[in-house]
């Protein structure tokens, strides 16, 4: 899906996104698996807030839809980083460069959320499509 | 709702709330309600708002700290958010949320400064 390098043999967590006290756990599993590869503070607090806004994204847009977080450690060469995947099957996005610009919104919000997102992590790739649903997976390299 | 959820201290005439741990929406938005309701009937001059254990802020927490600000502002009172971690101050600047019309400080003590500061000027006997 992302040339992010490879997962390590660690059991990835996956788990679903029905409410907001799932924001909670993902900001969780996130801070869990940050310490676990050694990234310092700054670029966790990053990767953590990054996955909120993805999660609040979910619950925003697919509401009603499944919408399921998977978050594993990755490696390249000598490299670990963590690597969250937020896939849904919501409406999907119609104007996938609109949406990756900061200030738009179909919603009356900010339009921070992807646009911001992106700027907190190393790496970050976005499928959609009208009717077929989101996937987002960033990646955040330990330095 | 009435209820309230984080302890409120009044020192004089500034209310001090600290915010910790994990914030789920819900409880962001009580809590917005609870202050606002706390300076109206307190009738506070001023009130803190210590974000130093809040170890994320993301742009929703950050959205509704502004507008609890805002309204503090409209109850005739002076707020400041204070406290704010340097991981998180950087986060939020590269993600991008306006933060900069509010009134912050390193930490509590600066912050009553700042607070009598804007009253200050809000009197005018600041003023030459």
């Amino acid at each position: 899906m992302t040339a992010a390098g490879a997962v390590t043999d660690r059991e990835p967590s996956v788990f679903d996104i029905l409410d907001e006290s799932d924001l909670i756990r993902v900001r969780k599993v996130l801070r869990t698996e940050a310490e676990a590869v050694g990234l310092n503070l700054v670029d966790a607090t990053k990767l953590i807030t990054a996955g909120s806004e993805l999660a609040r994204n979910i619950l925003n847009y697919a509401a009603g839809h499944r919408g399921r977080v998977t978050v594993e450690q990755v490696q390249r060469q000598s490299r670990r980083g963590v690597r969250a995947t937020f896939a849904d099957d919501g409406p999907g996005i119609e104007d996938i460069d609109a949406a990756l610009t900061d200030g738009f919104s179909t919603r009356g919000s900010m339009g921070l959320g992807l646009p911001g997102a992106r700027r907190l992590v190393d790496d970050m790739t976005l499928t959609s499509a009208a009717g077929s649903g989101t996937t987002v997976v960033i990646v955040k390299w330990q330095r | 709702m009435t209820e309230d959820v984080v302890p409120v201290m009044k020192i004089g005439d500034t209310l001090l709330v600290a915010l910790h741990g994990d914030l789920d929406d819900t409880t962001v938005i009580q809590i917005e309600e609870q202050l606002t309701r706390e300076v109206a009937r307190t009738g506070a001059s001023g009130m803190l708002i210590d974000v130093s254990r809040l170890s994320v802020v993301d742009s929703f927490i950050a959205r509704v700290l502004a507008r609890i600000v805002a309204m503090v502002r409209l109850l005739g009172a002076q707020a400041a958010v204070v406290g704010i971690q340097p991981a998180v101050a950087i986060t939020l600047v590269e993600l991008g949320v306006p933060m900069g019309h509010l009134d912050t400080a390193l930490n509590a003590e600066q912050g009553l400064a700042l607070l009598e500061r804007l009253r200050r000027a809000d009197t005018g006997t600041d003023r030459p």
